[in-house]
């Protein structure tokens, strides 16, 4: 600048002529900061693009399944008698298949054979003979699971050639399966498994309903904990709390705990919930209260902001007309900033359903086959049913991985949606 | 047969009764309902201060029960044992009592019962139910004892509504000290395993140790585990992720925070904020799934592709997910303080003859300054602390290494390692989960308090 100024009185050059000349190269570097700000969002809203395609391209494909049709014989000789739940019905499943394929006749081709069928088809036939016994002795055609990999192989996620030759498949099997197409033995249907069953070691079984219902029973622990809390300390930090140390103390500490990592909270549930309360492993009772401290700050920040948007003439009027303070808060404050409560609880608990790394700490991460029916059953939930089956090596789990991270997003949105329409439905500008 | 559940629902309905008790105790005393303007308080607040009074000792009464019930019950079953069997070590007895536990529970239990365990656990089921009966006998009378010394007192001049007022307080202030409670209770927890872990290996040792390897050997011949526990590569390993991850974060949240509140006009702000905040939204394990899916094979292709040889769990896949999940929450903190800086100053600029990027890059973000380094600093935080991006798309292999290509390891997830599957909780390896843990949260509680007081000073320096 210094020398610019010199440059003026020196030469006569006007200030205006150095404004001027500079002018284009200002201009070029406002254009380029902007379009660099623009760029920035335009990097993140691609990056959320790319993930929902890429979990939606892999996971859409889950909510079919292949089936196979197969004409199975109730054999009697191999159902008990008076006991049908007994019976060997994978050996029912092996005869109907060989009577399909009269010529394979080697030990390793059979259990080739054997392979292309999901081992829950044996199930499948007891759970028919244990609801209606008349079957016995019949011969009936039904469509059962494919195994997993001929599932995979349909869709088009394994290729013939490249996993002929890695092994996975033999010759033979395609040829098999190239024969039951012909016979339009062969087919794709909704998968109503995935959505009603719980976990399984075969993809083709598995399900999400157990970790839904698991994800339920925390939340609703959560809830009925957390919200009830949430609000009291809202309504003692907002209306009652004196300013002094104390609720100082108060404040910083929930501001903190908003904060802290929430590994920390599962360690917390480790040690005091499991291992001085002695409260059962894995059950939703103890992930709920793990979430309930973990989702609790949010739940006061939020209903503090509610509280504090309520104005203080609602409150002199009520004073003004002799209610006491409580009931002012009760019959006034408390209704009128209940919609921005809410909106921080579904918020708290959007938060909450998503939330894994601390229920890996109190043992919701075991393999559990039934659906949880109570608040001390073992159980799992969403989101770490997700990690669970990502660990998985099969390739069928990689799609049903994909299509249980869909579930929790569309959980996630509807529970989001709601908080905005509430909010939206409900703001009130005083 | 009379389960907790059962004791719980007749409290609950006595406490109902009680309600309607003291209601029409109350305008009994009054004459009639026509006459209920003589009372202190309106009727309800009679119904409610007689079910408070039932209520609360009651719930308090079958609080304590339950919590101390089983402990007794074991101690009285255990005294009950043959000798031989009292005399065995600590955790065999324990053994046997889970045995017995799950017996009574109507569980399978692994071994077969023998005839000693089958009378313990009868001895079990005996006392269980004596207990439950008590308690139901106990915490009844309680409930209409006080129903009935309440009730009676009640007068036209019982400040009823102050009594329950002041109940009511009393509530409010508890709950609002669980939020103490939970620090406490995760200090003393950590703390306590933490001491026990420093008891085993030296504070120094775990601070200052350059290897790290938790696996402790069972039999002395084992091999491969040496059980050296130098946290050192685990730290270096957060640091790496954490920069990595803070190096996309910073520069893209910021920048976008800068064009939402100077630059983009209104339409613009109502579609791309929501969807930014749909970021901050995705739980963590489906970001850990995509780093693991689709970024670190990206990468490591990427790698092969120009001749580096990747590790398929590179540091740099899980840092780079992780930051672009912290965007958000740099951009919607810097947007806020950004927002904050008052218009006097932007305008005053703008009367000197500067560009828009010119103000905001020499007028507003060093006025901004403090407040964007709170925000950031709690990101830090955030990115030290996140979970399960890591547990997922980096390795478990504890490398001291600051090559973003390499594996390394962090300490989140040493700690979900050393903690997820069997426990014996006298072992180093699980007590080193704690000592990590309580690392973390001293790092992080720094952090955040940092952060909290810079950007506390900082709106208050506009306000």
């Amino acid at each position: 600048m210094n020398s610019q100024l010199s440059k003026i009185s020196d030469e006569g050059v006007k200030p205006i002529d150095i404004v001027k000349k500079n002018l284009a190269r200002r201009r070029r570097a406002e254009r380029r900061f902007r379009r660099m700000g623009l760029v920035a969002i335009l990097a993140s809203l691609l990056f959320l693009a790319f993930l929902f395609l890429s979990i939606i391209g892999n996971g859409y494909s889950a909510l079919f399944q292949t089936d196979i049709k197969i004409d199975v014989f109730f054999d009697p000789g191999k159902i008990a008698k008076n006991d049908p739940s007994n019976g060997d019905y994978p050996g029912i499943v092996k005869a109907s298949l060989q009577k399909m394929f009269p010529d394979v006749t080697g030990r390793r081709e059979k259990r080739q054979l054997y392979k292309l069928i999901s081992s829950g088809a044996a199930f499948q036939i007891r759970k028919m003979v244990l609801t209606d016994a008349r079957l016995i002795g019949e011969q009936r055609s039904i469509w059962v699971p494919a195994d997993d990999d001929v599932d995979m192989l349909m869709k088009g996620h394994l290729s013939r050639q490249d996993d002929t030759q890695s092994g996975r498949f033999d010759p033979q099997q395609l040829q098999w399966l190239d024969q039951l197409e012909a016979e339009k033995r062969v087919k794709k249907k909704f998968n109503i498994t995935f959505f009603t069953a719980g976990d399984s070691r075969e993809p083709e079984l598995a399900g999400v309903w157990g970790a839904v219902a698991g994800s339920f029973f925390t939340l609703l622990v959560t809830l009925l904990l957390s919200f009830p809390i949430g609000v009291a300390s809202a309504v003692y930090l907002e209306e009652f709390a004196p300013k002094n140390r104390w609720t100082d103390l108060i404040e910083v500490n929930i501001n903190n705990l908003a904060a802290v990592p929430s590994i920390v909270f599962g360690l917390l549930g480790l040690a005091v919930f499991l291992n001085f309360f002695g409260l059962p492993r894995s059950a939703p009772l103890v992930g709920g209260l793990v979430l309930t401290l973990m989702t609790l700050p949010t739940i006061i920040i939020a209903g503090r902001a509610a509280i504090q948007a309520v104005p203080p003439s609602i409150r002199d009027a009520a004073l003004g007309v002799g209610a006491s303070k409580m009931q002012t808060i009760t019959h006034h404050v408390l209704p009128l900033a209940m919609p921005g409560m809410l909106t921080g609880a579904i918020i708290g608990m959007a938060r909450a359903l998503g939330e894994t790394a601390p229920l890996l700490m109190i043992g919701m991460v075991a393999f559990i086959v039934d659906i949880p029916g109570g608040f001390t059953d073992p159980a799992t939930v969403l989101p770490v049913q997700i990690f669970l089956w990502a660990d998985s090596p099969e390739r069928a789990f990689l799609e049903r991985t994909s299509a249980a991270t869909l579930v929790l997003l569309v959980f996630l949105f509807a529970m989001n949606g709601l908080a905005v329409y509430l909010r939206k439905r409900f703001e009130r500008r005083w | 047969m009379i389960s907790p559940t059962t004791v719980l629902f007749i409290l609950l309905l006595l406490t109902g009764t009680a309600y309607y008790i003291g209601l029409r105790r109350s305008v009994a005393v009054a004459g009639g309902l026509e006459h209920v303007r003589k009372l202190h308080s309106r009727p309800p607040y009679y119904g409610a201060m007689t079910a408070l009074w039932c209520g609360i000792p009651a719930l308090v009464i079958f609080a304590f029960w339950q919590t101390f019930e089983a402990d007794i019950i074991t101690n009285l079953v255990v005294a009950g044992l043959p000798n031989e069997i009292r005399n065995l070590p600590a955790d065999q007895i324990n053994l046997i009592v889970n045995d017995i536990r799950n017996l009574a529970a109507g569980n399978i239990v692994s071994s077969q019962a023998t005839q000693v365990i089958q009378e313990a656990t009868s001895h079990y089921s005996r006392l269980q139910q004596t207990s439950h009966t008590a308690l139901a006998v106990v915490a009844g009378c309680v409930c209409i004892l006080v129903l009935v010394i309440v009730q009676h007192k009640i007068s036209k001049t019982t400040r009823a509504r102050n009594q329950v007022e002041r109940i009511i307080f009393w509530l409010l202030v508890s709950c609002s000290i669980i939020a103490i409670f939970t620090t406490i209770g995760i200090v003393l927890s950590v703390l306590y395993e933490a001491i026990r872990f420093f008891k085993a290996v030296p504070v120094a040792e775990f601070l200052f140790g350059l290897k790290w390897s938790p696996q402790i050997a069972i039999r002395s011949d084992q091999v491969g585990a040496s059980g050296a526990f130098g946290a050192v590569p685990v730290f270096t390993g957060t640091l790496l992720i954490s920069a990595i991850a803070m190096a996309v974060a910073t520069p893209i949240g910021l920048m976008s925070a800068i064009y939402m509140s100077e630059y983009a006009n209104k339409t613009f702000r109502a579609v791309a904020k929501p969807l930014m905040e749909i970021l901050a939204g995705i739980p963590t394990v489906v970001y850990g799934f995509f780093a693991a899916l689709v970024v670190a094979p990206l990468i490591r292709d990427a790698g092969q592709w120009i001749g580096l040889d990747v590790s398929s769990e590179s540091a740099l896949a899980a840092g780079l997910v992780m930051g672009i999940m912290i965007i958000p929450f740099v951009s919607s903190l810097s947007d806020d303080m950004i927002n904050a800086v008052p218009q006097e100053l932007r305008d005053g600029a703008y009367a000197l003859g500067a560009t828009k990027s010119e103000t905001i890059k020499q007028v507003v973000l060093p006025a901004a300054l403090p407040g964007i380094v709170g925000s950031v600093l709690l990101a830090i935080s955030r990115a030290i602390g996140e979970t399960m991006i890591v547990v997922m798309a980096a390795g478990l292999t504890a490398n001291l290494t600051l090559n973003p290509l390499k594996t390394v390891t962090t300490v989140t997830v040493q700690i979900v390692t050393l903690l997820v599957g069997d426990q014996e909780f006298d072992s180093p390896k699980t007590l080193a989960a704690f000592a990590l843990g309580l690392l973390l949260f001293l790092v992080t509680l720094c952090l955040n308090i940092i952060a909290l007081v810079v950007v506390r000073k900082y709106r208050e320096q506009y306000e």
